[in-house]
């Protein structure tokens, strides 16, 4: 499987206290475990397990995820924005990969 | 075409013999005791009141590989306030659970957006923990032309 490419889509500025969007969405398989090869093996699981938000170290919003999300996982949330910063972005492999990537919001 | 009895007997065994296999195939999905189980476990034996959240999934899927679904609940989100976690549990999966987003007064809104993998026509739950330790839920039930599962 090629690594999986995260994206997130942050706005680029916010008006203090303002509540933004974000989007996220990261290239992956989410093999459930359910299903079976040609030869009625079942093939392993092989899913995103978590995934969390964070605002210049500050805990937003996190999801313990299951196999019953889709393949190339999608999620969509609401965040506070006081001031300007970092938001970063991790998502955890059941291999125990952690891909990762950062969005800067700037609040005027 | 006329059928001799022999024949319409033979006919019938063969096709109860299909059902059967066919009832048998598939993997093994999770009934109501079991969401249950999860729903109990999420809310701690306290049994979640109407209001307040809101779920919102299609009425009918066509494809069960990826359905939308959002949750909305309403809080003012302050320190003091805030909606802690929500879990999405679907009663027709080989496990009941879906995802479990967690909140912080960061959240601004308790609103969350993903898409899931449902196998067949069923319930899908929301259920919310607010901070105090109240409990609310809301349900669907979504048509699902192909189910989602790849067998």
């Amino acid at each position: 499987m090629a690594t999986p490419k995260p994206r997130v889509k942050v706005p680029k500025t916010a008006s203090p206290g303002e509540v933004v969007t974000i989007k996220t969405l990261i290239s992956h398989e989410m093999e459930s475990g359910q299903r079976r090869d040609q030869d009625g093996n079942t093939i392993p699981r092989r899913i995103i397990n978590s995934f969390t938000c964070t605002f210049d170290g500050v805990p937003v919003f996190s999801c313990d995820i299951e196999p019953a999300i889709s393949a190339n996982p999608y999620f969509e949330f609401a965040a506070k924005v006081e001031k300007s910063g970092t938001f970063a972005f991790e998502w955890v492999d059941d291999d125990g990969s952690v891909y990762s990537t950062e969005a800067a919001i700037e609040v005027k | 075409m006329n059928l001799t009895r022999r024949e319409a007997l033979r006919l019938s065994a063969g096709a109860a013999i299909l059902a059967f296999a066919a009832s048998r195939a598939g993997p093994a999905l999770a009934g109501p005791a079991e969401t249950e189980k999860a729903m109990a476990e999420f809310t701690g034996g306290a049994s979640p009141a109407t209001g307040r959240i809101t779920l919102t999934a299609p009425e009918i899927a066509e494809n069960g590989n990826t359905v939308p679904v959002s949750v909305f609940v309403e809080s003012p989100m302050t320190d003091e306030d805030h909606v802690t976690e929500v879990t999405i549990l679907a009663e027709g999966n080989p496990n009941p659970g879906v995802a479990t987003f967690h909140f912080t007064p960061m959240s601004g809104d308790a609103t969350a957006t993903t898409r899931m993998r449902l196998a067949k026509t069923q319930n899908v739950i929301a259920i919310a923990k607010m901070s105090d330790g109240s409990v609310f839920m809301d349900k669907k039930e979504v048509k699902v032309t192909i189910g989602g599962c790849g067998g």
